[in-house]
């Protein structure tokens, strides 16, 4: 993990990416890459080279017709900045097949990757490690004693022609393609990602990882991950994302499905490190039946925009879920966010905790909803927003929306906003700190309490990066 | 010369009000050096100036350690350099624990970029054992700094700093405001345990009790943003018996303004 920082204080310091890489002199080759109008015939082209079942090409078609036919969502900010159709909507890495150990890789990726330090935290601590580069899927293993219990860890495109009818069950059907327009080109683009699947009663002791990068820009990428626990399975997912630093900006509109049968429990969560100049736009929705559990742990750190709303239906009685989302803007950058939490059944209970740190001009916007279905009785809801502004120039909106349709269900909303003041910031400095040192330690004593949610290398990480972003490396302009 | 901490004639505007018109004075090693005056004669002021902080602007004069002039550095530098300020009234920093600030100023002293690290866990048993001795428990150490403290806490706790960090020059502003007689002694005694340390000693005080447990060296009283008397203990007695509308007179007169 320390490769990873020390990628990061390399970008941060400016650092020509693809030369820090060593592509200068060859800049990896994309072996399809497909450009322009987002039609019929792109799509046909995607699920022809993916060599998919009729089913997926029509899902795919269905989803392009909604996508046309949605209007753009108003509630998304600066999204006017992406040229959808100036974008590579596929671009097949040249690596072969996906492949099981790092060797099979080419070299150049095999060397990006091991400076991001994942093979040695795949042997360390993942249960099973899923790479996407670009628009596939590169690398996909899980230890060998999960694959004993029936575990599937596998690219989605593998799964779909492997348990085509278990797939089925889940996929766009969590978060369907008719909620907006962008999940509706996710379903029509969708490429590459992670499919999960926990056979009932089976405990994945250690997470297992999905790792997502942009390998070039003017690139829209678009994963899928779909995460199944059956009846009192457990498994935690890690989502890791990157990208080195490029002159023109990324689109990302990947997608989370988690289906939480009874009695289990998924955790998920994502660290998000984006480049700059990386356009991130998330959809994700769990759905968890009768006593079962889906958490979310969402670090945002990276990228120019972020759209993240971590969701969960709580459809079964005694259901439960807690979403925890941490999002910095530092410099002239924006992070939308919010958890949406539907409870439909009696005894369901959800809490979220959102904490965003606003800094050199860098805006957070919460936009968190908690709905309670009549009948869902006894339900009980609890909203934590605290926003962390460092000066005067940057700023936190919070628009908070609960909707309770059942009498005996009980929801709170805590909103607390602290300013940075001159006070403060004298103060530490008298200690012989400098302004961003100062500020630093502030961020990451306003983020303790999450950090103790992170496994403790991801914690490290995530410690370090934002050490980094408050240096003089991460200074903006 | 130019050993310890030097004011030369300095003239400070704060938010374009003058406060300071012309104040000179030196602090030398081992000794402790009072500052008197009723309430805005520009004692806080000189400690913040000394300090560098935002909105103290000095209009003339120097600030000098060692003979090095210090007015163009930022405040973590003159920290850096050996300035500690043990603050009136420090401010509650949510989320940062003492531990936390104290391992991160001692990183930064020994030039690590990780500020959070704990290099070597001695520093650890070493700020447990300084906390004790100055009647504090360890539990305060892993509190949020100056959050929920009583008075007397956040007092100690600006001491506990001063000994944390080891300083060449400890200014203190009014370090025995809000506190009890044991408290009073307390501070007293971690003072002339300083200034047999070597340390240089800029004591910020309205009142003299203080004086009764430890001596200062020098005293100037502070008037309107002057000198208007320096010397001995012996001012402090003074100023203890007469009050400062007396010397204030005294002074105005003998340099014949008017008010």
């Amino acid at each position: 993990m320390e490769q990873a920082v020390k990628i990061k204080e390399e970008i941060l310091k400016g650092a020509d990416s693809p030369e820090l890489l060593g592509w200068l002199d060859k800049p990896p080759r994309a072996e399809i890459e497909l450009k322009g109008r987002i039609s019929r015939s792109l799509v046909e082209e995607i699920s022809r080279i993916k060599k998919e079942p009729e089913w997926m090409k029509r899902l795919r078609l269905r989803s392009l017709e909604l996508f046309y036919k949605l209007p753009m969502p108003k509630w998304i900010a600066g999204i006017e900045e992406i040229d959808l159709e100036a974008l590579a909507h596929y671009v097949k890495p040249e690596a072969g097949e996906v492949a099981k150990d790092w060797e099979e890789l080419p070299d150049y990726m095999r060397k990006y990757y091991e400076k991001l330090g994942l093979p040695e935290l795949e042997a360390r601590f993942l249960s099973g490690l899923v790479a996407v580069y670009d628009s596939e899927t590169v690398y996909a293993r899980m230890k060998e004693y999960l694959e004993r219990k029936g575990v599937i860890v596998l690219p989605l495109e593998e799964a779909v022609k492997k348990y085509p009818d278990l797939v089925k069950k889940y996929f766009l059907k969590v978060f369907p393609p008719s909620d907006h327009k962008f999940a509706a080109l996710h379903g029509a683009l969708w490429s590459g990602g992670t499919f999960i699947y926990v056979p009932p009663g089976v405990k994945v002791r250690e997470p297992i990882e999905s790792f997502f990068l942009i390998g070039r820009q003017g690139e829209g990428q678009f994963e899928h991950s779909l995460i199944v626990a059956d009846e009192g399975a457990y498994v935690h997912w890690i989502e890791g994302c990157s990208a080195p630093r490029f002159v023109g900006y990324s689109f990302h509109n990947g997608m989370v499905e988690a289906y939480a049968h009874r009695n289990a429990t998924i955790k998920i969560t994502t660290i998000q490190n984006w480049s700059r100049n990386v356009i991130n736009f998330n959809n994700k929705r769990g759905i968890a039946e009768e006593g079962a559990r889906i958490d979310w742990v969402e670090g945002s750190i990276g990228s120019k925009m972020t759209y993240v709303y971590p969701s969960t239906i709580l459809k079964g009685a005694y259901s439960s879920t807690r979403s925890v989302v941490v999002t910095l803007s530092k410099g002239p950058y924006l992070k939308d966010s919010g958890s949406k939490v539907v409870h439909v059944a009696p005894y369901t209970r959800s809490k979220i905790i959102n904490k965003s740190i606003s800094a050199d001009g860098g805006v957070n916007v919460y936009r968190g909803i908690v709905r309670i279905l009549r009948g869902a009785r006894n339900a009980s809801a609890h909203v934590e927003c605290d926003s962390l502004i460092l000066d005067g120039k940057s700023k936190a909106h919070t628009f908070p929306h609960n909707q309770v349709d059942e009498p005996t269900a009980y929801v709170s909303h805590e909103a607390k906003t602290g300013r940075l003041s001159e006070q403060q910031l004298f103060y530490l400095t008298s200690r012989g700190l400098t302004d961003d040192e100062a500020k630093s330690l502030i961020v990451l004593g306003f983020l303790d309490e999450i950090m103790g949610e992170l496994p403790v290398e991801y914690a490290n990480v995530l410690h370090k990066v934002i050490q980094l972003e408050f240096s003089e490396l991460g200074a903006v302009g | 010369m130019g050993e310890g901490l030097e004011v030369i004639d300095l003239h400070v505007n704060v938010h374009g009000k003058k406060v300071l018109r012309g104040v000179s004075l030196n602090v030398d090693y081992g000794t402790i050096h009072a500052i008197m005056g009723p309430n805005g004669s520009g004692k806080s002021t000189l400690a913040y100036t000394i300090m560098g902080r935002e909105g103290y602007e000095v209009e003339k004069g120097d600030i000098r350690l060692d003979g090095e002039s210090i007015l163009d550095l930022p405040t973590e530098e003159r920290a850096l350099k050996g300035l500690f300020m043990a603050l009136q009234d420090p401010p509650q920093v949510p989320g940062v624990r003492i531990s936390t600030l104290m391992i991160a100023a001692l990183n930064k002293r020994a030039g690590s970029n990780d500020l959070t690290r704990i290099r070597d866990p001695k520093i650890v048993r070493r700020l447990y054992q300084l906390a004790e001795e100055l009647g504090l428990t360890r539990e305060i150490l892993q509190r949020e700094v100056n959050v929920g403290f009583s008075g007397g806490e956040k007092k100690r706790s600006e001491l506990l700093q001063a000994l944390v960090l080891d300083p060449k020059i400890v200014i203190l502003d009014e370090p025995d405001s809000g506190l009890d007689v044991d408290g009073v002694k307390k501070v007293s005694e971690f003072l002339t345990d300083l200034k047999a340390r070597g340390k240089g000693i800029l004591l910020i005080t309205h009142y003299a009790r203080m004086f009764k447990y430890v001596k200062p060296d020098i005293v100037t009283v502070l008037i309107d943003g002057r000198i208007a008397v320096q010397g001995g203990p012996e001012i402090a007695d003074l100023v203890e018996e007469k009050g400062y509308a007396y010397i204030r007179k005294a002074y105005l007169r003998s340099t014949g303004s008017t008010i």
